[in-house]
């Protein structure tokens, strides 16, 4: 049963990855890599069951942490082009 | 008893999970445009994610492994919607309008859809 999760898991995955490739604009890819990212935190966990070392959790709540800041980060960046202090641009004194 | 309970209860969590991210990951493909892939995005992965790990802890039992298993379930409830809306409001923000990504175009008169075209 875990093998099929894993497999389910994986070909979404693949899908994720079309759309990573295929997106049109910069937010579908984007959106393909947050949802890669939560598929990739089912399967570290999926594949923790499957070979019984539940160690592999720590490891999945890891890249759940890493996920949403890694999304947030990016759009932060492609909106501000720096991921420092946003509001101190050139050009915004007064 | 109880054992086969818990087993068949949990079973059905996973499998659902699994359906629910793989038909999300097809509609991710599948739907037009950005604003509506959003939705098999976010929707899906929230409560497909969710659901397994909810099955894997039926499977579990009590103890630390739940424990890990409620935290990565929690945290994934309350960020993926917040990334999700995020990812919205910044496509909003930089002015990328809703509607289809490809306008089919208008066929000369008398030509049918060909073989794999839509």
């Amino acid at each position: 049963m875990f093998t099929v999760t894993a497999a389910a898991v994986l070909a979404a995955m693949v899908l994720a990855l079309v759309r990573l490739y295929a997106g049109p604009t910069l937010y579908d890819r984007v959106l393909a890599a947050n949802s890669f990212g939560t598929k990739t935190v089912l399967l570290i966990a999926v594949i923790g069951f499957l070979t019984d070392r539940p160690d592999f959790l720590d490891i999945s709540l890891l890249y759940a942490l890493i996920n949403f800041i890694g999304t947030i980060a990016v759009l932060k960046f492609f909106r501000y082009r720096t991921l420092g202090d946003a509001v101190d641009q050139p050009g915004d004194h007064q | 008893m109880t054992a086969v309970l818990i087993d068949a209860v949990s079973w059905a969590f996973i499998a659902t999970g699994s359906a629910l991210v793989v038909t999300g990951a097809l509609g991710l493909v599948r739907m037009p445009d950005f604003y509506t892939r959003m939705h098999p995005a976010g929707v899906t992965d929230t409560l497909g994610a969710d659901l397994v790990l909810v099955g894997m802890m039926c499977q579990a039992g009590l103890s630390l492994v739940t424990v890990k298993l409620f935290l990565i379930g929690a945290f994934l409830f309350f960020t993926s919607p917040t990334s999700t809306h995020a990812i919205a409001n910044a496509a909003h923000v930089a002015g990328l309008k809703p509607g289809f990504a490809e306008v089919p175009k208008r066929r000369p008169r008398g030509t049918e859809p060909g073989e794999g075209e839509r």
